[in-house]
């Protein structure tokens, strides 16, 4: 039986961040997640926004852990490097009703912590946003309301642990936890593999209540909340510079408009409340109330310019919360759960959270000095000055060779990211590592390209490419 | 790196910038180049292995690389240099930088440019298609490569959405190759591509049209296990509920149109025409910088690659005319006006001193119609056609005396 000190479950936000912040210490570590890519679930699919959790729930654990995340931000980007801006959100008032909850929300900022909220007259935030509604009578500013690039924060995260040492065991389903005498004993998986544990966390997001049900502690459902989004072309003439957020509703915290940090405008999401954990469609409808509510605020929102659309979970559970529990009758046994629309910013904090939990309670383990919190990105060719482009195809001829040609993407950062630590062995993986396949024709001209280098870069046929999981394969083979 | 200085650069090396560079060449330009991103030269003519090329440009049938061959014979006859596997990154009036991984970074300098960078198909995200997000949904050009230059087969059972020449193609493509195609589906009220193509890949295969309906849901978490189709009120083009019908298929090919290529065109400052998403330009393909012309895909999507020959050599023997300073010059050009069911013409201006041949298409189908030429309030011509498709381009020739003393042309189909 394998032996290792901590079994981290799923490689999404939190558990790649777990990861990172336990290689901190002299520990094996290793993470366990059923999917082909690390973040490859609902980390993959969100509104890309590093929260200041100024709206949070005051006093609530979530309150407390996204405020503290969002100051590590500058540090941690800049460490992975991690696309990451500062631009701010406002939240703008259209009519009275609306107007008068501004103080409201302002009080719920302070007692959140978050004093750099100030209020904007209309004017202000006109001429912050000239594309909002002209009838704004004034509203919030939230300065650090910041976006990033959600691939590239678990990516980075997940490669950083890996350099640090942490073991990845991907496409590997946990199927059972064994308890012993009133402690976590061992993690069975669908590879018929046993690992034998002092630590289990419970990071599985979605599926928490389930892995929590094998150490009966499955008090509580996941109960997963749909959002739907529209990314719009770069090109698109309609543009916001900061996070623009809706006055939220008793019902909702309704739909924004956003730039993402590589330039799109991001404009959605729905919330809807789902039985089915594998229900990612769109639906005609769901995308008819992005437009309708957002023109409200933006009325040029050019929703034609779209280039995709998407939809994520929010891995809501019932009883709400976030929760992050260990348990006196179930030593070594962490269960996380309630990690929601908040989880991508707060999962830093969380991971700290989480550790600090665990060396309170049994965990021994000594601070390493050797750990290197650098982690080498892939060179993004269309943000380098010509200089700098010169100098990479001298070294490397691959990265004069454009393969993706909305996003510019060489050749070069392909090979790299398919060779690199916990590197891309699909199209979509590829695609959140160095954004081939992003642009307005999304993969039309370089998909079958990039099927071909895997396969060359791999050494596999053609037809077991896949986009994602198995039986997502691109082609079915030869023609006759 | 600074590269050479040349009197002609070419932009893409499809069926308009092989024209181009050759009209150039044959018509009094000294040194002419083509950059070109794919690895060949010859872009899509290249994958399009069926037959139907060169009818009216050479009077005989040939398949898109035989055409694309004869094309690229006569460039390398005439020494037009060219550079494949290069990314042109921007153009201004009188440079290109471009890259390539033996070059590095290059900028060449040239007195006329000619963008011929074609254009690329509309995605299901681009027309928001709902449903989930497996693999098995392609354009019907990216399967086209896939299948005829890769040799790599997309699926088994398929339905093509959109009824654009290529789709068609590729439902007889697919079905040659052993696979089931179950429908195209439609949501206008005829056929997108030429009547030629419906005929021969759909009707003689036996290939259901499903005119009026669209794909209102994907389905399949890993790969397309079926869409979900409906019939559309042909007035709104709204699904109608209750007609919901799944085919059970692997492979979706979406066949809805295609946008030219003008990113370059953009960042260089070339005014777009909205109805075309190409460069506004005139008789001689020259836009408003004027040492910068374009042809072909770019500048309005055609129908036949033999139009865009035409057209590209045009644009060639201007940009060499342009080149030499014998380019004739009208400071006031005069605009041509879509009228009744034309939904664009091109050119979109016109110099007043030369010929013009104005090519357009009707924004509806109709039948026995009369096709008016209306200059500054008289009716230049007149002509009866037995029917118009807006899948068929139309054209009139003006003559520069017809256009002498005109402040603008208009052409109505009623």
């Amino acid at each position: 039986m394998k032996k290792t000190d901590v079994v981290i479950i799923g490689a999404g936000a939190v558990g790649s961040a777990l990861a990172r912040e336990l290689s901190k210490y002299r520990l094996d570590v290793t993470v366990i997640d059923k999917n082909e890519d690390v973040g490859g679930d609902i980390s993959k699919s969100n509104s890309a926004i590093i929260h200041t959790g100024y709206d949070a729930s005051p006093g609530t654990l979530e309150s407390q852990l996204v405020v503290a995340a969002n100051p590590m931000y500058d540090r941690i980007t800049k460490d992975l490097d991690v696309p990451f801006a500062r631009i701010g959100a406002i939240l703008p008032a259209f009519n009275d009703e609306q107007f008068e909850k501004l103080p409201v929300l302002k009080h719920k900022a302070m007692m959140n912590r978050v004093y750099d909220v100030e209020y904007k007259t209309g004017e202000e935030l006109l001429k912050m946003e000239p594309e909002l509604n002209p009838c704004v009578k004034g509203g919030l500013y939230i300065p650090r309301e910041s976006i990033i690039d959600p691939f590239l924060l678990v990516i980075g995260m997940a490669e950083n642990a890996a350099d640090n040492g942490v073991h990845f065991m991907l496409s590997t389903k946990v199927t059972d936890i064994t308890v012993e005498n009133g402690s976590v004993r061992s993690v069975k998986t669908d590879k018929g593999d046993e690992i034998r544990a002092g630590f289990v966390i419970n990071a599985a997001g979605l599926y928490c209540d389930e892995v929590a049900s094998y150490v009966g502690k499955g008090d509580y459902y996941v109960t997963p909340r749909k959002g739907q989004f529209y990314i719009l072309d770069k090109n698109t003439s309609c543009r916001v510079s900061t996070i623009v957020l809706p006055i939220p509703t008793k019902i909702t915290k309704g739909k924004l408009m956003c730039p993402t940090i590589h330039g799109n405008m991001l404009v959605g999401p729905t919330a809807e409340d789902l039985l089915d954990k594998t229900d990612k469609r769109t639906t005609a409808d769901g995308l008819a109330s992005i437009a309708a509510d957002v023109s409200k605020m933006v009325p040029g929102v050019m929703i034609r310019d779209t280039i995709t659309q998407y939809c994520g979970l929010r891995a809501q559970r019932n009883p709400e919360g976030l929760n992050i529990d260990m348990y006196d009758d179930l030593a070594g046994y962490v269960n996380i759960s309630g990690v929601r629309s908040t989880g991508l910013t707060g999962s830093v904090a969380i991971a700290k959270y989480v550790v600090d939990l665990m060396l309170q309670n049994g965990l021994k383990a000594e601070f390493r000095t050797d750990f290197n919190p650098i982690r080498r990105g892939t060179p993004r060719f269309d943000e380098l000055t010509d200089e700098e482009r010169r100098e990479l195809i001298r070294k490397d001829p691959r990265y004069g060779n454009i393969v993706c040609r909305c996003e510019t993407v060489t050749e070069g950062q392909i090979c790299d990211a398919i060779h690199r630590t916990l590197g891309a062995r699909t199209v979509d993986a590829v695609k959140r590592r160095v954004r081939a396949g992003m642009g307005r024709c999304q993969g039309g001209f370089c998909g079958p390209k990039v099927i071909e280098i895997l396969s060359r870069e791999l050494g596999i046929p053609v037809e077991e490419i896949r986009k994602n999981e198995p039986g997502s394969e691109m082609t079915v083979g030869n023609i006759r | 790196m600074q590269g050479k200085t040349y009197d002609v650069i070419v932009i893409g090396a499809g069926p308009a910038g092989l024209a181009a560079a050759i009209g150039a060449k044959e018509n009094g330009a000294g040194s002419v180049l083509i950059l070109e991103r794919d690895a060949t030269l010859g872009g899509i003519l290249e994958q399009c292995i069926h037959p139907g090329f060169g009818l009216k440009y050479f009077g005989e049938e040939l398949t898109g690389p035989e055409y694309a061959g004869r094309f690229i014979s006569l460039v390398k006859e005439k020494g037009v240099e060219y550079k494949t596997g290069t990314m042109v990154l921007e153009v201004s009036a009188n440079s290109v930088c471009a890259v390539n991984p033996e070059d590095g970074l290059v900028t060449f300098s040239a007195k006329s440019i000619v963008l011929a960078m074609g254009c690329r198909e509309r995605t299901r995200g681009a027309i928001a298609v709902p449903g989930t997000r497996p693999a098995g949904i392609y354009t019907a050009g990216s399967a086209q490569r896939l299948i005829n230059r890769q040799h790599i087969m997309v699926g088994r059972r398929v339905v093509i959405l959109g009824s654009g020449d290529i789709g068609m193609i590729m439902a007889r493509r697919l079905t040659l190759e052993g696979a089931k195609v179950l429908a195209v589906a439609e949501i206008m009220d005829y056929t997108a591509g030429l009547t030629r193509n419906r005929v021969q890949c759909l009707e003689d295969f036996d290939i259901p049209l499903l005119l009026s309906h669209t794909v209102v849901e994907i389905k399949g978490n890993r790969r397309v296990e079926g869409v979900v189709i409906a019939t559309v009120d042909p007035e709104t083009r709204k699904p109608i509920e209750g007609t919901e019908k799944l085919y059970e298929c692997d492979t979706l090919l979406l066949s809805c149109g295609l946008i030219p290529e003008n990113e370059l065109s953009k960042k260089s400052g070339i005014v777009l025409d909205r109805t075309t998403g190409g460069p506004v330009v005139n008789q001689f393909m020259q836009t408003n910088l004027r040492s910068v012309f374009a042809c072909g895909n770019v500048v309005h999507v055609n129908d036949l690659a033999d139009n865009v020959t035409e057209e590209s050599l045009r644009a060639g023997k201007a940009a060499a005319a342009f080149a030499n300073g014998t380019l004739p010059q009208d400071e006031k050009q005069i605009p041509t006006v879509p009228g009744n069911n034309v939904r664009y013409i091109c050119p979109q201006k016109l110099c007043r001193g030369a010929d013009a041949t104005l090519f357009f298409r009707a924004a509806s189908p109709a039948r026995n119609v009369t096709l008016s030429v209306v200059i500054n309030g008289g009716q230049v011509i007149k002509k009866n056609l037995l029917r118009v498709n807006p899948g068929e381009m139309e054209h009139v020739d003006l003559t520069a005396d017809q256009l002498a003393t005109a402040d603008s042309v208009t052409i109505d189909i009623i």
